[in-house]
């Protein structure tokens, strides 16, 4: 039934497609928790000159869709003369850039609220008592809020990163050649559904189950004092929608 | 300032409204399929819905969406040449939202799996006692309590799959994101046409909040809270 | 009951229509975004130069034919999935695609050309490229020649022709490698293509007895095949084809193995 000669002659696309989805994957996840670890500490902040600029960061990014945000980067900034003519144009003018930005703002905005959810269901007392026994604000942050915080959102957390995975297949529609390119690029020359986009699922398949295992074990050893129901479920059922 | 493309712009956004919400009705039905064969079905059954949300979940959107727009219509044509329907035609509406409505299914199984369980089965016990059918437990007693427990689940699916909807204009379908692809090509302005698309997606994700709030708040009266005095 | 059958009866007219073989109409899978060829203005009205050739066909057949607008990078596998059972978008006559579908006799053949700012580039060998970014459209015979040609060269492959100059103007690419026509008409007479220019010289890319730009077909449906190939002969026998071209061209995009 399956070609093999397609699938032995598409190997290296797909090969070199799997490189580009994780090279995205890793430089987004990588930058997206640098922005987002300060942006959920200031959305969780009680002063709201600091928490609602945020908020409306976030809320912006999570009522559009990823696809509309990488277009208006890509396509969209490309109107403007004064960009082009300047400096930063070599940045704005890469598909990688616009990509890896689009993605990048996007992940944080989500991972913002799940690490600003986290922080927030943090009893006070904790905090309270760490203050009392006179550490300073920045202690608190690293040693009694961070800690709990991430142990809280690495659950949702995992989640986010698989999603991001499967987000980075709408690089496909800036010229980035990932792997779901290479599959619509299969089926286009070659009109058949397993060697493609069949390749492709068994590829994202496999990550997705790497990625998932990966966050069970961090879950595991950093929740292994909480659920022990949920720390034996397979890795797969874990995955769930965003919140929106 | 949109050079007369905003009646259809305006347009595509029927378009993608018509796509979110019948797709959120055809994967509620995927959905309440699935949650009844995980709770209830046989073996075969339960391993079959298992299945369909693990392989669905760990897979792109896109990739779920190219794969059944494609392979579905290829599979129809072979079906209905070897039972001699004649020709069936999927218009490209009913491709789009049945795949969307396809993959929102498996999370909403999910999800209504959580809200059937959460229904007493004391309950469910009480009703069969009462010699009502099993439709009838279904009907009068699982289904208008679990709507409560599922309203959170729903409400997230529809926000996500609205925003999902902009997908299909890869496939094809003349929404509101492809629009502004052919309006920013006319008239050389893409930011102005993705912008305001992006606009238009946030005041339908908040009126969308707004609602399904009221709508929890009416599913939930009589019901005490924490923190209710 | 009576609502739930009228909701079923609804959806299933909604959702799928079937077509007996006798009235079937011939669906046309087109572009919109290849002009002079294929454009859709924003009334979503159909026009250009393929999408009269469909219309006088469809005429000629004395069948009804339906306009299915659908993105360039999906053509092929849209008609393979019975989406239409014919496309008419420009589509150059190659050996990888006669793999998979099956083609008319060509329609019409023009030339593809480089196009860079005025003056960048002296030539267009792979040596004066290297390194450079070409500009192609994907999956096209075009974006293969790019490849085997020009292997130092970045290739940035872009989904529809009107974005490969889209990407030229915005500075994403150095050179961009494209149908003639398309540029000259689309490109280079508006304000965004001033400083640009054509170079080099022209290059038909089409392969074979059969160069040029055919209808395509999936496999198998001879008799469609022979009624179009009869329609188009009978369109370029009288003088419609010519009436035609002339409305868009100043030239003559007749394919060689019509002239003959």
């Amino acid at each position: 039934m399956i070609s093999w000669a397609i699938v032995s002659s598409s190997a290296p696309a797909f090969f070199a497609g799997l490189q580009n989805t994780l090279m995205l994957l890793m430089m987004v996840i990588a930058s997206g928790l640098l922005l987002s670890i300060p942006l959920g500490v200031a959305r969780a902040s009680r002063s709201l000159w600091i928490a609602k600029p945020v908020w409306v960061f976030t809320y912006v990014i999570r009522g559009t869709p990823l696809l509309v945000q990488l277009f208006v980067l890509y396509y969209g900034l490309a109107q403007f003369d004064w960009l082009r003519e300047s400096a930063l144009w070599v940045f704005f003018r890469s598909p990688w850039f616009c990509a890896w930005a689009a993605l990048t703002i996007n992940t944080a905005a989500y991972s913002t609220e799940i690490f600003a959810g986290a922080i927030k269901a943090i009893a006070p007392g904790e905090v309270e008592a760490a203050r009392a026994i006179g550490m300073g604000r920045i202690a608190v942050l690293r040693h009694i809020v961070w800690p709990s915080a991430w142990r809280r959102a690495l659950p949702q957390y995992g989640n986010e990163v698989v999603m991001m995975l499967h987000a980075t297949a709408l690089a496909s529609t800036v010229t980035i050649v990932e792997i779901m390119r290479v599959a619509r690029d299969v089926y286009t020359n070659y009109l058949v559904l397993t060697e493609s986009f069949g390749v492709a699922a068994v590829i994202y398949l496999f990550l997705t189950v790497v990625l998932a295992q990966a966050f069970r074990r961090l879950e595991r050893h950093y929740l292994r004092h909480l659920d022990r129901a949920r720390a034996s479920e397979p890795a797969f059922a874990s995955i769930q929608l965003k919140a929106a | 300032m949109f050079h007369g493309y905003l009646p259809m712009i305006l347009s595509g956004l029927k378009v993608t409204l018509s796509v979110a919400s019948t797709s959120l009705a055809i994967a509620c039905v995927f959905g309440l399929i699935g949650a009844l064969a995980k709770v209830y079905g046989n073996r075969t059954a339960r391993s079959l819905a298992n299945t369909y949300t693990t392989v669905v979940r760990a897979l792109p959107d896109l990739l779920v969406m190219l794969v059944v727009f494609y392979g579905g219509q290829i599979l129809l044509n072979k079906l209905s040449s070897s039972y001699g329907w004649g020709y069936v035609d999927i218009n490209p509406f009913a491709a789009g939202t049945l795949t969307i409505g396809f993959i929102f299914g498996a999370y909403l199984t999910e999800t209504f799996r959580g809200a059937i369980l959460s229904v007493p089965s004391g309950q469910l016990e009480a009703g069969v006692a009462y010699g009502l059918s099993r439709v009838q437990v279904t009907r009068l007693i699982l289904l208008p309590q679990m709507v409560r427990h599922a309203i959170p689940g729903l409400t997230n699916n529809w926000l996500v799959m609205l925003k999902a909807t902009a997908l299909v204009s890869i496939i094809g379908l003349d929404d509101m994101v492809h629009r502004a692809g052919l309006a920013s090509a006319a008239t050389r302005e893409p930011f102005t046409f993705y912008a305001l698309i992006g606009l238009i997606y946030l005041c339908v994700t908040t009126v969308s909040i707004l609602f399904f709030t009221a709508v929890e708040r009416h599913y939930t009266k009589g019901i005490r809270r924490v923190g209710d005095a | 009951m009576r609502y739930k059958l009228a909701t079923i009866f609804a959806l299933a007219t909604l959702f799928a229509t079937t077509v007996s073989a006798e009235e079937k109409t011939i669906r046309v899978g087109v572009e919109g975004n290849y002009p002079p060829f294929s454009v859709v203005a924003p009334d979503g009205k159909l026009s250009g130069f393929d999408i009269d050739i469909a219309n006088a066909i469809c005429a000629q057949m004395k069948t009804k034919c339906e306009m299915v607008q659908q993105e360039w990078d999906g053509m092929i596998p849209a008609l393979n999935a019975n989406k239409f059972d014919m496309i008419v978008a420009s589509m150059t006559i190659n050996e990888k695609r006669k793999q998979v579908v099956d083609f008319s006799n060509p329609y019409y053949d023009v030339p593809s050309r480089w196009v860079s700012k005025q003056g960048a580039f002296k030539n267009w060998t792979p040596e004066e490229l290297k390194g450079k970014t070409i500009i192609v459209l994907r999956n096209s015979p075009r974006a293969d020649y790019v490849a085997a040609n020009y292997p130092d060269s970045t290739v940035l492959a872009v989904d529809k022709e009107p974005a490969v100059y889209l990407e030229l103007a915005a500075g994403r690419g150095d050179i961009a490698f494209g149908s003639s026509v398309v540029s000259a008409e689309s490109f280079l007479k508006k304000p965004e293509g001033e400083g640009f220019a054509q170079v080099g010289e022209t290059l038909f890319l089409g392969e074979g007895t059969d160069g040029g730009v055919g209808i395509a077909m999936r496999k198998g449906e001879t008799e469609l095949r022979e009624n179009v190939n009869a329609s188009l002969a009978a369109l370029m026998a009288g003088g419609a084809y010519k009436t035609m071209a002339a409305k868009y061209f100043d030239f003559d995009v007749t394919p060689q193995s019509a002239k003959k």
